[in-house]
């Protein structure tokens, strides 16, 4: 890529002064090394029109097929968004959202029905959306205690002073504490497939493999060691102020329940935005003949528990595919295309350039 | 009388008297006064700054004075008090191992203080106390104490000689470690002091402690039992100072006159003043900027955070409450911690970590100079000396150039060339050498046309002979073969028939040979007789009677002798202008026109006279210097006015005709400098003749160099007054060079083309003239024509210059217009008051002593030596630490823009973008070794090649790469690459699945991501402007980028159990399981280097082939410089030199 040339300089001995000098001047004269006469050998890489210009090309012809890829991958993902907020009078959630209170023991229910235009071939993911919500914020953020859900049981009786003022609850320490778990996304999500006969299939979500595995295995652990009796681990402690249940109650299988709840370890990783998705559930495809999700009618069957309309926020819910490249995105593509456009582009000016005003005085350099 | 005594009374108040009263052996003297011992202090050297006790405070505050780190302290404090985003580990880690480290090596070198005072203080030496000697520590010597110095020792303090081993009452001393003037010089007794010490009772009246070494005066009472107090003076001749060493003497006694921090040693210690560099300059300019940049950042993020709380809903959602203490708060103290908090967080745009590297940099690339092989001189065994790092960068912008003359640009090694005795030219050669066209056969002398009378010649002789300070040598044969008299190496053992001699002069030795040469050798000095060998072979003795000391405002010397015959005799030597006034106006014209050809070839000329003094005369010339020599103030004043008042009335009896040759390789060095823009002023002593013609042979002034003269000579005028001619010829210059010469392109100042150049001369007497003219109006006017025409003059040479006018005009330069970077180099101490002056100051290690490397920034043993030292390290330094100031803002600009840019994302909470681990070692580990690395070892161009083109500095002058044009460029370019990874990251997470198994990342790999392209990026940058690649810097890019990802694997590989928040668990490596991550970070990396490969194919091809042409254009130069040689004789000396000698 770069024309280059080799100089090793003169080494050691070419200049070792008068010869004969004794022993004993040796010692003030300076070392003749390489390094203490700055004559290191070096490589000299010298960027010239010449050896640039075919890296422009190389990169153009590189990058826009690459682009290409991308663009044509992250448009065959199929991905549905439905919001499911309820602002609108026409939204079925609109009551749900309108009546919601912190107090109502009935869960308030709605049902959102849709139509997929495109059959899923391949496995669902299924995420749910939020909007100018700010799990970014700095307050936020340092709202946990890592060390309690990493099973401390110090930290479990004794919370970080940062989970204030999530930090105990009627002379309780809550577990686990803090603003991210207390606002932990609790709507629970139902999908239903409407056969052309009208009756609805449940469709199977998998609440596993939501959440990294390394989290999953090492970063939050329960308290109390293998000890398979949550309720007793967790007996003196307070459960979060917005929740409904305890955390011991989150799942009925016990390697989801507690601190290792999937569901929960995904709300814990906070998201880079205001307005971002997480992994709800994953539908997995069981045969190969049919998709996972076919062309049809749907419906969604909201339990409406999280309150968002105080901070204008929005819910949606999102049926994805997922390629090799993750979801959606088709900046990646439209980057990648145009960078290797403008390469292209720039090696044909530089080209031009060259051709016309550089033979004149550097020749050499392109014949190098 | 009476206010010294109440101010003795009144207690040791001896700073406010000027002089101070010492009982020699503290005995009380039987004057009317009674016997008060007088408070002085003791003679403990201190040169340490700490104790152990006041070290970890006093060294804090001093190291917290500066501002720098005040800054950083500041930003510590608030991290600690207010709740801020990152936490005080971030700042303080880095602060504390600056702090470390800088008290760590101050530690040290004040240990190593320490001990050396330590090895001088508890010294045992021998005091005379109540008729015993006694060991005693020398920091216990009390001033009178009396003291007993053995042979090769050092004085412990000041010492006034009372008695001497030896005979005649001197004693020999070498001050080499005060001002390295290894001659032996000689010392003598107080005159009259009594054999018996004990017996001894005296008082010494001197001077307060004052650091001039050459400056003492005093006086001694002693009491004899029975008889008035007699008198004696005191002065330098009978000081020996604390760290001269005692030679060739066994043993001698003295009192104590100054101890510990009053000697002259510990006084002349004091430090220099600090230079600073113009890249510091720029540096603090730049610093201010971003420091705007940083403060308008977090109005802007704290105004925009209350705009946003002020929406309904957002300040506290119900999602994230405040704490209590947080509601509480004050709303406008909320603010201003708001503010802090967001200080904190972009504070790292200002990075404590620049000034460790920038300090190091100098550090550690001053290496390099004392390293050099091609400064060292195997003649004095010794390379360059470098005495402070902070200027290395200075020198590749030096714009003007101060030259001493005298061992300078010449050898100041002298050589007698030709003598005139009452006009007739004598002139000795080597059979083998061959002058001017005159071949001699035979006879050691030779008269051209006419000899001069016997007795002429005989007075000539013998006049040289006596002439001077000159010691001899003792021959090893006298004492023991082994003992080695001499400090002085190099002089090789010594022929019968030639002699050693030692002087401070060089002069003065050749003029000794030169007699020699004809047949009169001076044997030596003792107990005051002088005796000579004349041409038959017969011991001639002198007594030696009054030398009147060489001075550089007189520029002459005088002795007194009386003959074996009774004759008192005055021989006198000294600059023609010195002599001719005072001799016969019609013995001047015979000689004057030898002088002046002598002068203009290039020789130093001594003119000689002499006058027989009837007794009457010298009764009063003696009563007269012994008077002044008594004077305890105004000594100097007096003795000047004794010696013109004796010095008068001579007859002129020859001229002398020295030749100094010049220093090797000192036209090519000129001619380098001037080629590299440099303006080349030369400011001697000597005389106009004499300098000029070395200008000539130095190649500053060409054959067709037009010389503009403004010396005494050409004020002359019968019609104006000096002060008008003065005006009229300042006018009628600046015509001539500035307004009507050409409009010189920019930097160019000496074209091959057929400009005329322009050379300006100027003496002391007409620049003082000048400086303070009559009317105080003028003196700005004059000063700025003045200025005008040297600028625009190849070359100024300022002759008759005293120590203080050489300063006074570097001064002018180094404050005129656009500040232009000054250089000095000298080697004598007359030298060092510009030195000193000069934004940059060089010391020759020449013959004159140390005293110029010793206040010197930079000392190298030859002239050549300066081409290298300015044109490739000086232009490399520059270069290499322009780049790094540069690029440490640039990184840091891009480091914390998207931490800013983050803010409009998170509702300017505050929140990080990257984990604290990566905010503290950013700096630190991940991207300041490349850099470091690169401005030690960066050559952007061969040093071959830049020695071989001086024009390439010309490149770099006026600060070049900090100007505010290329800063703008490296702040563009963080601007850009900044908002390039942000939003480049933010598009990639408006869909945060970006991994193949659906899971999403949260905001800690966000920053990761732009944190690894950040850290590529600017690894990469530095990359791709190194030219210079060993294997340090491939080692050091390559393996801080590999150290990052290890680091990042690791750092989040393990649950560390003392974080609270283990917020980068396996971020990195899940980021690397994402192809999208990898596809984000490898186009932003591209698109951020983009520009700079674009620009620099753009740009003008630098490579190789460019500057081929270069050369050529050196080569025209050369063979200018062949033409030149035609130019008669001094090129002689030249052509001589340029052989290679080695």
């Amino acid at each position: 890529m770069m024309a280059s040339s080799y100089s090793a300089k003169e080494e050691d001995g070419h200049h070792s002064g008068p010869a004969g000098l004794g022993a004993a001047t040796r010692t003030r004269k300076p070392d003749n090394t390489a390094f203490k006469q700055q004559r290191l050998p070096a490589w000299q890489p010298i960027l010239t029109a010449g050896t640039v210009l075919p890296a422009f090309f190389i990169i153009g012809l590189i990058f826009i097929p690459i682009g290409i890829g991308l663009y044509v991958t992250s448009n065959n993902i199929n991905e549905f968004e439905i919001d499911y907020t309820g602002t609108d009078m026409s939204s079925p959630c609109f009551n749900c959202s309108q009546n919601f209170s912190w107090n109502s023991t009935t869960p308030c229910k709605c049902v959102l029905s849709f139509y997929l235009d495109q059959p899923f071939e391949s496995n669902v993911f299924m995420y749910y959306g939020l909007s100018n919500f700010y799990q970014n914020h700095r307050r936020y953020v340092k709202s946990r205690d890592d060390s309690q859900l990493n099973g401390d049981e110090r930290s479990l009786k004794e919370p970080s002073k940062e989970c204030e003022p999530y930090r105990t609850n009627e002379n309780k320490p809550i577990a686990p504490c803090g603003a991210i778990a207390n606002s932990m996304f609790n709507d629970t999500l139902d999908l239903f497939y409407i056969n052309p006969s009208g009756s609805k299939t449940q469709i199977p979500l998998n609440k596993k493999g939501i959440a990294w595995s390394t989290d999953k295995r090492v970063k939050f652990r329960n308290p109390g060691g293998s000890n398979p009796n949550l309720t007793a681990v967790f007996k003196d402690t307070a459960k979060p102020v917005n929740w409904h249940k305890p955390v011991y109650e989150l799942d009925s299988e016990a390697d989801n329940n507690g601190f290792i709840n999937e569901d929960f370890i995904v709300w814990m990783r906070t998201a880079a935005l205001p307005t971002f998705r997480k992994l709800y559930r994953i539908i997995q495809k069981n045969n190969n003949m049919t998709p996972t999700l076919p062309r049809g009618n749907y419906s969604l069957e909201v339990t409406y528990n999280y309150p968002v309309r105080s901070f204008e926020g929005r819910k949606r819910v999102i049926l994805s595919t997922i390629s090799w490249m993750g979801g959606k995105n088709p900046f990646l593509g439209i980057a990648y295309m145009t960078v290797g456009s403008i390469c292209f582009f720039l090696g044909v000016v530089l080209l031009f350039i060259h051709h016309k005003y550089g033979n004149r005085n550097n020749s050499s350099d392109i014949a190098s | 009388m009476l206010r010294r005594r109440l101010n003795r009374l009144c207690g040791g108040d001896e700073n406010r008297v000027d002089s101070r009263t010492i009982y020699v052996g503290h005995r009380p003297c039987p004057d009317t006064e009674a016997f008060i011992p007088s408070k002085f202090c003791d003679n403990r050297i201190v040169s340490s700054k700490y104790t152990v006790w006041n070290f970890l405070p006093k060294n804090l505050f001093e190291q917290f004075r500066r501002i720098a780190n005040f800054y950083f302290l500041i930003i510590f404090l608030v991290q600690v008090i207010v709740d801020t985003p990152t936490s005080p580990v971030t700042s303080g880690l880095p602060l504390f191992f600056v702090i470390t480290v800088t008290a760590i090596k101050q530690g040290y070198e004040d240990c190593l203080r320490h001990k050396a005072d330590n090895e001088v203080n508890k010294y045992l030496v021998t005091v005379l106390e109540d008729d015993r000697s006694v060991k005693k520590e020398s920091e216990k010597i009390k001033v009178g104490d009396v003291v007993e110095v053995v042979e090769d020792e050092t004085f412990p303090c000041d010492l006034i000689l009372l008695e001497s081993s030896r005979e005649d009452g001197t004693c020999f001393v070498t001050t080499a470690s005060l001002d390295g003037e290894s001659n032996h010089k000689t010392h003598y007794t107080v005159q009259d002091t009594e054999k018996d010490l004990q017996a001894l009772t005296a008082t010494i009246e001197c001077e307060q402690p004052q650091p001039d070494l050459y400056k003492f005066v005093g006086r001694m009472h002693i009491y004899k039992a029975e008889q008035e107090p007699a008198v004696r003076s005191l002065g330098p001749e009978n000081l020996l100072l604390k760290g001269a060493t005692l030679k060739n003497t066994k043993k001698i006694y003295g009192v104590a006159v100054y101890t510990g921090m009053e000697t002259k040693m510990a006084l002349n210690y004091q430090g220099k003043s600090q230079k600073r560099s113009a890249v510091e300059k720029s540096i603090n300019a730049f610093l201010l900027v971003y420091l705007c940049i940083l403060i308008s950042k977090a109005v802007v993020c704290t105004t925009l955070k209350y705009v946003w709380q002020s929406k309904e809903g957002q300040d506290e959602p119900w999602y994230n409450q405040k704490t209590q203490k947080e509601k509480d708060t004050n709303m406008y103290l909320k603010m201003f911690t708001d503010f802090l908090s967001f200080m904190v967080l972009f504070n790292f745009i200002i990075p404590v970590s620049m000034y460790v590297t920038v300090e190091m940099q100098k550090f550690l690339g001053s290496f390099f100079i004392t390293w050099d092989k091609d400064f060292f001189d195997s003649e004095i065994e010794e390379g360059a000396l470098v005495n402070t790092s902070d200027l290395n960068e200075e020198l590749g912008q030096v714009e003007y150039v101060f030259t001493d003359k005298t061992g300078t640009l010449t050898q100041n090694n002298m050589e007698f060339i030709e003598c005139c005795i009452d006009g007739f030219q004598y002139k000795h050669r080597d059979t083998q050498s061959e002058v001017d066209g005159f071949t001699m056969t035979d006879g050691v002398m030779n008269k051209l046309h006419q000899k001069a009378g016997q007795e002429k010649e005989e007075l000539f002789l013998r006049a040289l002979c006596l002439c001077h300070t000159v010691q001899v040598k003792e021959p090893g044969s006298k004492e023991a073969l082994t003992d080695q008299v001499d400090g002085i190496d190099g002089i090789l053992p010594q022929l019968e028939e030639e002699r050693g001699f030692i002087a401070s002069s060089p002069d003065e030795i050749a003029l000794v040979k030169g007699a020699m040469k004809y047949g009169f050798t001076f044997l030596g000095l003792e107990s005051k007789s002088m005796k000579i060998k004349n041409r038959e072979n017969n011991i001639e003795e002198y007594k030696l009677l009054h030398v009147l000391n060489f001075d550089p405002v007189r520029r002459r010397m005088s002795v007194i002798v009386q003959t074996k015959s009774g004759e008192t005799l005055l021989f006198c030597k000294g600059a023609d202008s010195s002599i001719f006034p005072r001799v016969k106006p019609e013995e001047v014209d015979r000689i004057r026109m030898h002088v002046e050809r002598n002068a203009t070839e290039g020789y130093r000329t001594l003119c000689v006279a002499f006058k027989q003094l009837s007794a009457e005369e010298y009764a009063m010339a003696d009563k007269g210097l012994s008077d002044a020599r008594l004077a305890l103030q105004d000594r100097e004043e007096k003795l000047i006015a004794v010696y013109n008042q004796v010095e008068t009335g001579m007859s002129l009896i020859g001229a002398t005709a020295v030749e100094d040759r010049l220093q090797e390789e000192a036209a090519e060095t000129m001619e380098a400098l001037q080629g590299a823009g440099m303006k080349v002023w030369v400011l001697t002593g000597d005389k106009m003749e004499t300098a000029k013609s070395t200008c000539y042979a130095c190649r500053l002034f060409q054959r067709g160099t037009e010389l503009l003269e403004l010396t005494v000579r050409t004020l002359e005028d019968e019609r104006l007054k000096r002060q008008e001619k003065l005006y009229e010829l300042l006018q009628e210059y600046h015509r001539k060079a500035v307004q009507d010469a050409p409009p010189v392109k920019a930097g160019v100042t000496r074209s091959w083309s057929a400009n005329q150049d322009y050379g300006f001369i100027i003496d002391g007497a007409t620049l003082s003239l000048l400086m303070n003219p009559p009317l105080e109006a003028d003196a700005s006017q004059y000063k700025s024509l003045f200025l005008q025409i040297c600028q625009n003059c190849t070359a100024v040479l300022c002759c008759r210059m005293a120590p203080l006018q050489k300063a006074q005009i570097v001064k002018m330069v180094k404050n005129s217009k656009g500040s232009p970077i000054t250089l000095s180099i000298g080697d004598g101490a007359n030298d060092v008051s510009m030195i000193l002056e000069a934004h940059v100051g060089i010391g020759i290690k020449g013959k004159e002593g140390r005293q110029a490397v010793r206040n010197s920034d930079y000392a190298i043993p030859k002239l050549k030596h300066l081409k290298k030292l300015l044109l490739a390290h000086g232009h490399l330094y520059y270069v290499r630490i322009a780049h790094l100031v540069q690029y440490f803002f640039y990184k840091n600009l891009c480091f914390i823009l998207p931490q800013f840019l983050y803010q409009f994302f998170c509702g300017c909470s505050q929140q990080p973008l990257y984990d604290a681990a990566y905010l503290t070692m950013y700096n630190i580990c991940f991207t300041s070794m490349p850099i470091l690395a690169y401005s030690l070892l960066e050559q952007h161009i061969d040093i071959e090649i830049l020695l071989d083109n001086a024009a390439l500095y010309r490149e770099i002058a006026n600060n070049a790469m900090l100007r505010w044009r290329p800063f703008l460029y490296w702040t563009v370019l963080g601007i850009f690459q900044g908002l390039l990874f942000f939003f480049g990251v933010r598009f990639l997470f408006s869909n945060p699945a970006l991994q193949d198994n659906g899971q999403v990342f949260g905001n800690w790999s966000y920053g990761t991501i732009v944190f690894t392209v950040l850290v590529f990026t600017v690894t990469l940058k530095l990359a791709l402007d190194t030219r210079h690649w060993t294997w340090i810097n491939h080692f050091v890019i390559w393996g801080s980028l590999a150290f990052y990802v290890f680091f990042s694997f690791f750092w989040g590989g393990i649950i560390w159990p003392f974080l609270k928040q283990q917020r980068l668990y396996f971020v990195f490596a899940n980021m690397l399981s994402s192809v999208s991550a990898w596809l984000v970070i490898i186009i932003l990396i591209l698109l951020s280097l983009l520009p700079e490969i674009l620009l620099v194919v753009l740009r003008k091809p630098r490579g190789p082939h460019s500057r081929q042409k270069k050369p050529s254009q050196s080569n025209v130069g050369g063979n200018q410089s062949s033409q030149s040689s035609a130019r008669p004789l001094l090129m002689r000396t030249f052509s001589d030199e340029s052989n290679p000698v080695i």
